[in-house]
C-alpha cells in the first residue's frame, strides 16, 4: 500500500464514517429520549436514496402513497379516539386539518411537477418533504400507544417495524438498485492526493447537521426540553414537557438525519431496498462504542467503523463485514470490564 | 388434570399424524417442530428471563454446519479423531460443545451489561457467522454443502420425512417438558426472579449473572440441536436459512405464541410457518409481483399484537378457554409435610451480630452517611429513625451489600463484609425487605416466598430439568408454606402476589425474608400501609422472632409502632447519628426534638 491508496481509503472511510456518525447520533438521541432502539433507522436511509433516484429518473414514486396512507391512518386513530371519548384523544384542531391537507399538497407536487428537470436542491427538498413526516407518523401509530412498555417490548416492536418497512420498500421501489447523480462532480487535487468533491460535500453536510444539532440542544428551549426528557422522563413530564411531543420530535430528527444520509450516499454507492439495515448497523456499532449515551464517543466510534471498513475492504475484502461486526466484541469486552453496573427496573 | 388430558391428546395426535396426513403436511409439521425447538429457547430467554437474542439462527447454523462438515468429511479431522468422522451423533455432540463455547463467550461479553447489549451483540454475531459461512470455500460458500448422510437410529437410516418426523418431535417434546420442569423448580424460580429486578434476586442469594447465562446457553443448545436435525432432514445446507432474517423470524414465533409460555412457542412456530406458506402464495398473486411481502404483514400484525395483548396468542387462547369452561374452583392443598430444612447455627443471645464502624458514603459532594456507627445484638430489635432524607435507606444499602461504603467497615458476626455484594451477605444469614415492595406479581404467594429459601437448596439446573430435585423441592415449598402461615397469609397461598393489598405484600416480603433462615432481619418500613390490626400482628411476630434470638433492624416512620416494640433506637439526621438509646430517652432528647420539630427558641 502506498500513500495514494492509503489516502484514498482514508477518504472513503471518513466519508462513510461521517454517515455512520450521523446515524449513530440519531440512534443515541432516539434511545435516550424514548428508550427505543431505532432499528428502522436504516430504512430511512434506503428510502431517501431510492426516492431521490426515482425523482431524478422522473418517476412518480409510489412512496407518496405510503405517506398518504400513514396520514390517513393517523387521522383515523385520532377520530376513533375522539368518537370513543377516550382520555387520550387529541383535540381535532388545525393540526388535524394539516394532517389532511399536507398529503394532498404533496400528491399535487409529485404528480404536477416535472420531477426530472427540477434543480437538485428542489429534488432534495421534495425527498425530505415526502419522507421526513414518516418519522413522527410512525411514532404516532406504532410507538405512542406503547410508550410505557418495557424496553424489551419496544425493541421487538422496532424489529417488527424494520421488517415491515423493508417489505414496503420492496413493494414501493422494486428489487432493483439505484444510484443518483452527485451533488458536485469534481475531483480536487491537493498535490498527490485527489479528493472527490462529493466526499467533501458529505463530510461538510454531516458536520453542518452535527453543529445544528449541537446548537439546537445547547441553545434552544425545545432542544433543552428534549434533553430534559432524555435525562428524566417523569421529571420532564411534570415540568410540562409532553412525552408525545418529545417522541415525535426525536423521530422527526431521526427521519431527517436518515433521509439526508440516504441522499448524501446515493451518488457514491448503489442502494437497494434492503441496504439500509447494514448501514444503520454500523451506526449501531458506533453508538455502542459510545455506550448508547455519549454523543462524541458515538460519533468517534462511527468514524472508526468507517475507517476500519475501508481498510479491511482493501486487505481482506471478502471478510470486510465480518471484521466490522466482530469489532463489536473488543468494544463489549472493554465496556463489560469497565462498567460496574447495578441495573434495575426502569 | 385438564392439562394432562390435553397433553395426552396432543401427543396422541402427533403420533398418528404421519399415518393420516398427506406428505406435504408431514413436511410442514417437521418444520414447525424444528422452528418450535428454537422458539422454545427464546421463550425461556425472552419471555421468562427478559433477555433477547437475534442470533438464534446463527446457532442453528452452527449445529447444521458442524454436522455437515464432519459427516461429509469436507473438514479433515486429525488422525486420532478419525472415528468421529461420518457419524451424525458424534457431530451432534461436537456441535453442542462448539455452541456451548460460543454461547459462553458471547454471554460473558454481554450479559453483565445492561439489557440492550445482548440483542445488539447477537445481531453482530449472527451477521458475522452468516458472512463467514458464505465466504468460507471449504464449506461450499454460497452454494452450500450437499451429500449429508442420514441419521441412523438403531441401525435404521432415517431417510424419509416421515421417519425424521418422529425424531424431530421427540426432541421437541423432551425440550418442552424439561423446560417446563426447570421453570417449576428452585432454579426456575431464580430464572423467573430475573424479571423482578437484579437487586431483589441478588438479595435473596440468586446469582443473577449465572441464571442469565444458564438460559442463554440452553436457548443456544436447543437452536443447535434444531440445526443438526435440519441438516439431516434436508441432507444439504447453505447459508441462507441462518441469516439474521431467520433470527428475527424465530423471535417473532416466540412473541406471537406468547413469550413466557412453553406451549406458546409451538403455537407461534405453527402459526407463523403456516401463515408464511399461505401468504407467500397469496400476496404475490395479489400484488402481481414476487418478493417477501409476507414480512410486511407479519411486522404489522406483530406490532398490533404487542399493542393489544402482550401475552401473545397463547394468552388469548387460555383466556378464551377459561371463559368458555372455567376451571373448577378448587384450591390446591398446601404442600405436603416434608422433612424440615436444616437451620443454621444461631448466635447466642446478646452476641454482636452486626457492627458498622465509621461507615461513610459520599455521592459526589453529598455525604449521605457520615461516620455512622451501629451495633446490633442477637435477640434485639433496633430501630433506625430520622426525618426524610436523613440517609436511613442509604445506610441500609451499605449494611446489606447493595452499595459499597466510601470508607468504613461493616462486620457481620465478626466477619468483614464491606463491599462483598448482597449475595454473599445473604449467604451469611442476612435477609431483608424493601421499602418499595419488590415481588413477582404474577407468581403465587408461595413461590415468591420460596425464592427467599433459594440458598437453602442446592439442586442444579439439570437435576431440576429431569425432576431429580423433588425431595428437596418439597422441603423448600413446605418451608415457604410454613413462613406464609407464620405471617398470617395462609388463605392466600396460591393467590397471585400482585393481587394482594399493599400491606399484605409487605407482610409477604417478611415471609420471604424469613424463608432464608436469617439470624439478622433488615426491614425497611414494614408497617407502612398496614392497618391497625395488621400492625399489631406484625409487632407480635417481631416480638416472637426476637424471643427466638433473631436480631432485627428496622427503619420505620410509625412512632407508635416503633416505641412500643423496639429495644433501642438510633436517630439519624443529615447522614449523622444524633442520638442513640432507649425509646423513652430518645423521645426526650432535645437534638431529636429539634430534628423532627424544628428548633425551639
Amino acid at each position: 500500500m502506498n500513500f495514494q491508496i492509503a489516502a484514498l481509503l482514508a477518504q472513503d472511510g471518513l466519508t462513510n464514517g461521517a454517515i455512520y456518525a450521523l446515524l449513530a447520533l440519531s440512534i443515541v438521541l432516539v434511545f435516550t429520549v424514548t428508550r427505543v432502539l431505532l432499528i428502522p433507522q436504516g430504512e430511512f436511509v434506503a428510502y431517501g436514496a431510492l426516492t431521490m433516484a426515482a425523482i431524478q429518473a422522473g418517476q412518480r414514486s409510489a412512496v407518496v402513497w405510503l405517506l398518504v396512507g400513514l396520514f390517513v391512518a393517523s387521522a383515523a386513530i385520532d377520530v376513533v379516539l375522539n368518537l370513543r371519548r377516550s382520555e387520550r384523544a387529541p383535540q381535532l384542531r388545525w393540526l388535524f386539518a394539516g394532517k389532511l391537507v399536507y398529503p394532498v399538497v404533496l400528491l399535487a407536487l409529485v404528480y404536477g411537477l416535472p420531477l426530472a428537470t427540477l434543480p437538485m436542491l428542489a429534488q432534495i427538498a421534495l425527498t425530505l418533504a415526502l419522507l421526513v413526516p414518516l418519522g413522527p407518523l410512525l411514532y404516532r401509530i406504532v410507538y405512542q400507544p406503547i410508550a410505557d412498555a418495557s424496553a424489551l417490548v419496544l425493541l421487538i416492536v422496532s424489529i417488527a417495524l424494520h421488517v415491515s418497512m423493508v417489505g414496503i420498500g420492496l413493494l414501493v421501489f422494486g428489487p432493483g438498485g439505484a444510484s443518483t447523480t452527485p451533488l458536485v462532480d469534481v475531483m480536487l487535487e491537493f498535490g498527490a492526493v485527489r479528493i472527490k468533491a462529493q466526499s467533501l460535500c458529505v463530510v461538510l453536510v454531516a458536520l453542518l447537521l452535527i453543529a445544528a444539532l449541537y446548537v439546537m440542544f445547547g441553545r434552544t428551549l425545545y432542544g433543552k426540553a428534549l434533553r430534559a426528557a432524555a435525562m428524566n422522563r417523569m421529571g420532564a413530564r411534570l415540568m410540562g414537557i409532553s412525552p408525545v411531543f418529545a417522541g415525535k420530535a426525536t423521530f422527526f430528527l431521526a427521519a431527517l438525519i436518515g433521509v439526508m444520509s440516504g441522499v448524501l450516499i446515493a451518488p457514491m454507492t448503489t442502494i437497494y431496498y434492503d441496504s439500509g439495515f447494514l448501514i444503520s448497523l454500523k451506526g449501531f456499532v458506533g453508538s455502542i462504542i459510545g455506550g448508547l449515551v455519549s454523543y462524541p464517543l458515538a460519533a468517534g466510534g462511527a468514524l472508526l467503523v468507517g475507517l476500519i471498513e475501508a481498510f479491511s475492504a482493501f486487505w481482506a475484502s471478502t471478510y470486510k463485514e465480518i471484521i466490522v461486526f466482530t469489532l463489536i466484541i473488543p468494544v463489549l469486552l472493554w465496556r463489560s470490564l469497565t462498567s460496574r453496573h447495578v441495573e434495575d427496573e426502569e | 388434570m385438564r392439562t394432562r388430558i390435553a397433553f395426552a391428546v396432543f401427543v396422541a395426535l402427533l403420533l398418528v399424524a404421519p399415518a393420516v396426513l398427506p406428505p406435504f403436511y408431514v413436511t410442514l409439521l417437521n418444520y414447525i417442530g424444528l422452528y418450535g425447538l428454537v422458539a422454545l429457547g427464546l421463550v425461556l430467554l425472552t419471555g421468562v428471563g427478559g433477555l433477547t437474542s437475534f442470533g438464534q439462527a446463527a446457532f442453528v447454523g452452527l449445529g447444521a454446519y458442524t454436522t455437515a462438515a464432519l459427516s461429509t468429511g469436507v473438514i479433515e479431522v486429525p488422525g486420532m479423531f478419525m472415528w468421529a468422522q461420518h457419524s451424525p451423533w458424534i457431530a451432534l455432540a461436537a456441535g453442542l460443545l462448539l455452541t456451548l463455547a460460543v454461547a459462553l463467550v458471547l454471554g460473558a461479553l454481554t450479559l453483565r451489561l445492561s439489557g440492550h447489549y445482548l440483542p445488539l451483540g447477537t445481531i453482530a454475531w449472527g451477521i458475522s457467522l452468516y458472512f463467514f459461512f458464505g465466504t468460507f470455500d471449504r464449506l461450499g460458500g454460497q452454494t452450500g454443502l450437499a451429500g449429508i448422510p442420514p441419521i441412523s437410529l438403531l441401525g435404521v437410516p432415517l431417510q424419509r420425512a416421515d421417519q425424521m418426523y418422529y425424531l424431530i418431535w421427540a426432541f421437541v417434546l423432551v425440550a418442552a417438558l424439561t423446560t417446563q420442569n426447570l421453570l417449576d423448580s428452585r432454579q426456575g424460580r431464580a430464572i423467573r426472579a430475573l424479571r423482578g429486578g437484579v437487586v431483589m434476586a441478588e438479595a435473596m442469594g440468586v446469582d443473577t449473572a449465572r441464571s442469565r447465562m444458564v438460559i442463554f446457553v440452553i436457548a443456544a443448545l436447543q437452536a443447535c440441536a434444531s440445526g443438526w436435525l435440519y441438516a439431516h432432514l434436508q441432507r444439504f445446507v447453505n447459508p441462507s436459512p441462518f441469516g439474521l432474517q431467520y433470527g428475527i423470524d424465530y423471535l417473532f414465533m416466540a412473541v406471537v405464541g406468547g413469550a413466557g409460555q412453553v406451549w406458546g412457542a409451538l403455537l407461534g412456530a405453527g402459526v407463523i410457518t403456516v401463515a408464511k406458506q399461505w401468504l407467500q402464495d397469496l400476496l404475490p398473486a395479489l400484488l402481481g409481483r414476487t418478493g417477501n411481502f409476507e414480512m410486511i404483514v407479519f411486522g404489522a400484525l406483530l406490532i398490533l399484537l404487542l399493542q393489544r395483548s402482550r401475552s401473545g396468542l397463547w394468552g388469548l387462547v387460555t383466556r378464551v378457554i377459561a371463559r368458555v369452561a372455567p376451571p373448577a374452583k378448587k384450591t390446591p392443598p398446601p404442600p405436603t409435610a416434608a422433612a424440615p430444612l436444616p437451620r443454621r447455627a444461631r448466635p447466642p443471645r446478646g452476641e454482636v451480630v452486626l457492627e458498622a464502624r465509621a461507615v461513610t458514603r459520599r455521592f459526589g459532594g453529598l455525604v449521605a452517611n457520615d461516620a455512622m456507627n451501629l451495633t446490633l445484638h442477637a435477640g434485639e430489635i433496633l430501630a433506625l429513625i430520622g426525618p426524610n432524607g436523613a440517609g436511613k435507606s442509604t445506610m441500609f444499602n451499605q449494611l446489606s451489600g447493595v452499595d459499597t461504603p466510601t470508607s468504613g467497615e461493616v462486620l457481620f458476626r465478626g466477619q468483614p463484609v464491606t463491599g462483598q455484594g448482597s449475595r454473599a451477605i445473604a449467604r451469611l444469614g442476612l435477609s431483608r425487605s424493601f421499602q418499595h415492595v419488590r415481588l413477582l406479581p404474577q407468581m403465587s404467594v408461595l413461590e415468591n416466598v420460596a425464592i427467599g429459601a433459594h440458598l437453602r437448596g442446592r439442586r442444579g439446573v439439570l437435576a431440576s430439568a429431569w425432576r431429580l430435585d423433588r425431595y428437596e423441592e418439597a422441603r423448600l415449598l413446605a418451608e415457604a408454606a410454613h413462613q406464609v402461615d407464620r405471617v398470617g397469609l395462609k388463605n392466600h397461598l396460591y393467590d397471585e402476589a400482585g393481587a394482594l393489598a399493599l400491606g399484605q405484600q409487605r407482610t409477604l416480603e417478611i415471609a420471604r425474608a424469613l424463608a432464608g433462615d436469617p439470624c439478622l432481619l433488615l426491614l425497611d418500613e414494614p408497617a407502612a400501609g398496614l392497618r391497625h390490626r395488621e400492625k399489631e400482628a406484625l409487632g407480635e411476630l417481631l416480638r416472637k422472632l426476637r424471643g427466638e434470638g433473631m436480631a432485627i433492624l428496622l427503619v420505620e416512620h410509625d412512632m407508635d409502632f416503633v416505641m412500643g416494640l423496639v429495644d433501642r433506637v438510633v436517630v439519624m439526621d443529615f447522614g449523622q447519628k444524633i442520638a442513640e438509646g432507649l425509646p423513652d430517652e430518645v423521645q426526650q432528647n432535645p437534638a431529636v426534638l429539634e430534628a423532627y420539630l424544628g428548633g425551639v427558641e
